[in-house]
């Protein structure tokens, strides 16, 4: 038993943490295409101390350290790259309080939404928080590490938008409170009135600290939720129906699909707002606020609203969507990866006409999933094949697609939402050379032995 | 290996580890061991890699393979189209360990003591009525019903118990029954779902046999594996009888107030086995025994129903002891989200469960806030 073992051992209990080969295989990779690399050791904190405790330990053996929530963002931001210890944070899943009148919680580093969302449901329906997509096992902190998005970011912004403090460990070992909760008692807010030192974690993916605590905003939910469907074959209207819908400042979320099949749905675009109220009248009103919205499109004949059976409007409302993981079988192989670049909304008709065109030429299945974030401010383009996991050259394949994508974003003003590390040295380098000297002097004040999750972010 | 075809379709997206509410992880081996290795999806990719050759066949992912209770939780949240075959999937590499035999002493253990002395128990055939002594239960001549007991209902102290308990409200209830007494065989469930078919089948087909030649047609079983193992398994072995669970067949007596009771002022909530709920569907009849007894106070768990979270006993774990021991032990936490109901009584309809909950009680030392109790005893409670 090497003595790296005992230590980890003595600081989070022998039984939650391993060097077994079969830990090891495991947490070597993610649900992705990139390729696995081990790690030497998984450990399970259950508390704030324990995680200072191995952070300690591994700034002083110089062994890399890479937190994991469910490891569910696809691009092997938890795949240790230069093995060290895993750091797996779902042990750490309490929600420690949730202040209704202030509308927040503050929830432990490995909470998941789902946690979350059944714990409103039941003890506050009339809060929710920004559910994402992804499955429910994904955690909070992860998602807002990665700057998710979820069913408010229309209205709020990014998921990460939403956090109101952080309790991090860092790469130092010190336990620190950001937001208001390092001078007060209550978690009411990331960094204003003070400077706002939450950006020194959103976003690194947990190249500068490991997220502990985090403070997340919730909001009002309304008793009724309802969604409509808008379609079009034109993608060029697609931004000027978006534009429209927002303007109304009467919906929920904005998601937009595009897919071949069913064959209903090919060559279509659908533009799907979400309607919530508290009383069959509000919604109705608002209902009626969007139609009246959309209404030149349908005159012009560019446009109309889908009538949706009552199966997927079910499947619709469903939070997180179980049909976002459904889609990794569609080709029986359990596999599914995106691309998907935060991206201005005028760049919709590009970007579909590309997904339909790298779906051609590699000769793969496609699903273009979009949200809108923030009134229109930006969207989520997600340019997602599915593969066969036992099919190689499937796999080959997608994976040069994704590439062939990851460039041609780049080049029509897109920026790489959770980037693999080869999307990170590509942005570094097109990245504003004082913004990336100041990356760099960031990563070496708080991390100056390059021991947080090491391979990702590095600025040279 | 049967089901290679499916394994590399898990995208471990983690659904099958979680309640259907999301509110908590509702895999017992993930909830105790809580390395994703442990939960369903680690399982599914651990299985393909040990099928490409990327991982040995080692204690530890024998102990992943076998701490799973086979409860079905993940077979009830999963996805993906193929989410009925995942037990089967790990019952089926279990039983390519079993071929190659590589398995945890415990499990060998249990195979041998089955084949030599036809229980886990390690004792003679001539004691497996002996439950029935003092009880109304007679041999089986030629009743309507077999009342097939199963290896822990003829053997274990509590399932001893629990077994005239049921014997006893059975012919109360009016029901032609019989036992098979030192001639009944063990029903291979646990023996199935550790994966050796082999000795499976020879049960099986004794049984069936033994059945066939007393003329028996209908079966009312004391536990919910035996009843699951007749149910499902024996028909593709040419043994398909009328079978029921003892809950089946009561509810609608005791609705129709065949057994009189008396006011039993208990606040009760029900622990629901896996093997008659997830796996067979049947959640109402225990439920519609306990709501016809006068005065009491029922109450729903938390997790009921498709979303119980298992005792921990439940895919031979009831006798090997893997997934048990520790805070974290899947019958310390089911034994906990009781009392969050402020039950003093936890019904099962299983002694299996009742045993691992039992023992969770004192291990615990709850015994002076809840009593776990088989459905059958507690309607006795109320006839006395």
């Amino acid at each position: 038993m090497s003595e790296i073992f005992k230590a980890l051992a003595e600081i989070v209990g022998e039984n939650y943490v391993s060097y077994q080969p079969e830990e090891l295989f495991f947490y070597s990779r993610d649900p992705g295409l990139l390729p696995a690399n081990k790690p030497d050791f998984v450990v399970l904190p259950k508390t704030s101390v324990e995680v200072q405790e191995v952070i300690r330990l591994a700034k002083r053996e110089k062994i890399p350290i890479v937190p994991m929530g469910a490891g569910l963002a696809l691009t092997g931001l938890v795949i240790p790259l230069k093995g060290g210890i895993v750091v797996d944070m779902k042990r750490m899943n309490k929600i420690i309080e949730v202040n209704e009148k202030a509308r927040y919680a503050v929830v432990e580093g490995g909470t998941s939404q789902g946690f979350l969302k059944s714990y409103l449901e039941k003890n506050y329906p009339r809060l929710r928080h920004s559910i994402p997509d992804a499955p429910p096992a994904a955690t909070i902190a992860s998602n807002v590490i990665i700057h998710g998005q979820g069913r408010l970011t229309q209205q709020y912004g990014f998921n990460s938008d939403m956090v109101c403090g952080l309790e991090v460990v860092l790469p130092s070992g010190e336990i620190c409170n950001i937001g208001s909760s390092s001078i007060s008692s209550d978690w009411f807010s990331k960094g204003a009135p003070l400077p706002d030192l939450s950006g020194l974690f959103l976003g690194w993916f947990g190249t500068t600290g490991i997220i502990t605590k985090v403070g997340l905003k919730l909001y009002p939910k309304k008793k009724m939720r309802d969604v409509e469907i808008f379609v079009t074959d034109n993608e060029n209207l697609v931004p000027d129906m978006v534009y429209e819908i927002t303007h109304t400042e009467m919906i929920e979320d904005v998601l937009i699909f595009t897919q071949p099949l069913p064959m209903m749905f090919k060559d279509n675009h659908h533009v799907s707002f979400y309607l919530t109220g508290d009383t069959d009248e509000e919604i109705e009103f608002k209902r009626k606020m969007v139609w009246k919205a959309l209404e030149g499109f349908i005159k012009s004949k560019d446009g109309g609203f889908m009538s949706i059976p009552p199966a997927m409007k079910g499947s619709l409302l469903e939070m997180p969507q179980t049909s976002a993981s459904r889609l990794a079988d569609v080709k029986r192989g359990g596999g599914f990866e995106y691309s998907g670049p935060i991206i201005s909304v005028e760049r919709y008709p590009e970007c579909s006409r590309k997904l339909v065109e790298m779906s051609l030429k590699y000769d793969l299945a496609y699903s273009g999933m979009v949200r809108i974030i923030g009134r229109g401010h930006s969207m989520m383009f997600g340019f997602a094949f599915t593969f066969n996991r036992a099919d190689a050259d499937m796999m080959d394949r997608t994976k040069k697609a994704l590439e062939e994508i990851s460039c041609y974003v780049l080049d029509i003003g897109g920026v790489y939402w959770k980037p693999t590390v080869a999307e990170q040295k590509i942005a570094i380098e097109k990245m504003d050379s004082n913004t990336r000297h100041l990356m760099r002097m960031v990563k070496d004040i708080l991390d100056p032995d390059g021991i947080m999750n090491p391979g990702n972010w590095e600025v040279y | 290996m049967r089901y290679e075809e499916i394994v590399h379709r898990c995208f471990r997206c983690g659904y099958c580890k979680l309640a259907g509410d999301y509110s908590d992880f509702n895999c017992p081996a993930y909830r105790k061991f809580m390395f994703e290795t442990y939960s369903p999806g680690g399982r599914m990719w651990l299985i393909r890699a040990w099928l490409n050759g990327d991982i040995k066949n080692s204690e530890r992912f024998q102990e992943i393979l076998y701490s799973c209770a086979t409860c079905a939780n993940c077979v009830e949240h999963c996805v993906f189209t193929f989410s009925e075959d995942l037990v089967n999937i790990f019952i089926a590499t279990r039983g390519e360990l079993v071929s190659k035999g590589i398995i945890p002493p415990p499990v060998r253990d249990y195979f041998k003591n089955i084949s030599i002395s036809g229980n886990p128990y390690k004792e003679p055939a001539e004691k497996r009525g002996q439950w029935s002594e003092g009880s109304l239960v007679e041999e089986y001549k030629d009743q309507e019903y077999l009342f097939y007991i199963g290896d822990v209902g003829s053997y274990d102290e509590r399932g001893k118990k629990i077994a005239k308990a049921v014997g006893n409200l059975l012919i109360k209830a009016g029901l032609s029954i019989g036992i098979l007494a030192d001639k009944e065989m063990g029903d291979g469930n646990e023996v199935r779902v550790l994966g050796e078919e082999g000795l499976f089948k020879y049960l099986a087909e004794g049984n069936i046999s033994l059945f066939k030649e007393k003329g028996i047609k209908k079966i009312i079983t004391l536990d919910p594996h035996s009843f699951n193992a007749f149910k499902n398994d024996y028909p593709e072995l040419g043994g398909a009888f009328e079978v029921y669970h003892y809950t089946q067949i009561m509810a609608p007596l005791m609705e129709s107030g065949t057994v009189a009771l008396k006011d039993l002022a208990l606040r009760v909530t029900y622990h629901d086995p896996c093997y008659l709920g997830r796996h067979n569907g049947e959640y109402d009849a225990p439920r519609r025994i306990l709501k016809s007894i006068p005065g009491i106070d029922f109450i729903e768990m938390e997790h009921s129903r498709d979303n119980a979270f298992c005792c921990g006993g439940g895919g031979g774990n009831f006798f090997t002891d893997i997934l048990g021991g520790g805070e974290e032990s899947p019958s310390r936490i089911r034994v906990k989200q009781s009392l969050q109901t402020g039950a003093s009584i936890i019904a099962v309809a299983c002694p299996q469960c009742a045993k691992m909950l039992d023992d969770a009680v004192k291990v615990e030392e709850l015994e002076d806030k809840v009593e776990v109790l088989d459905i059958a005893e507690i309607v006795g409670r109320a006839m006395a």
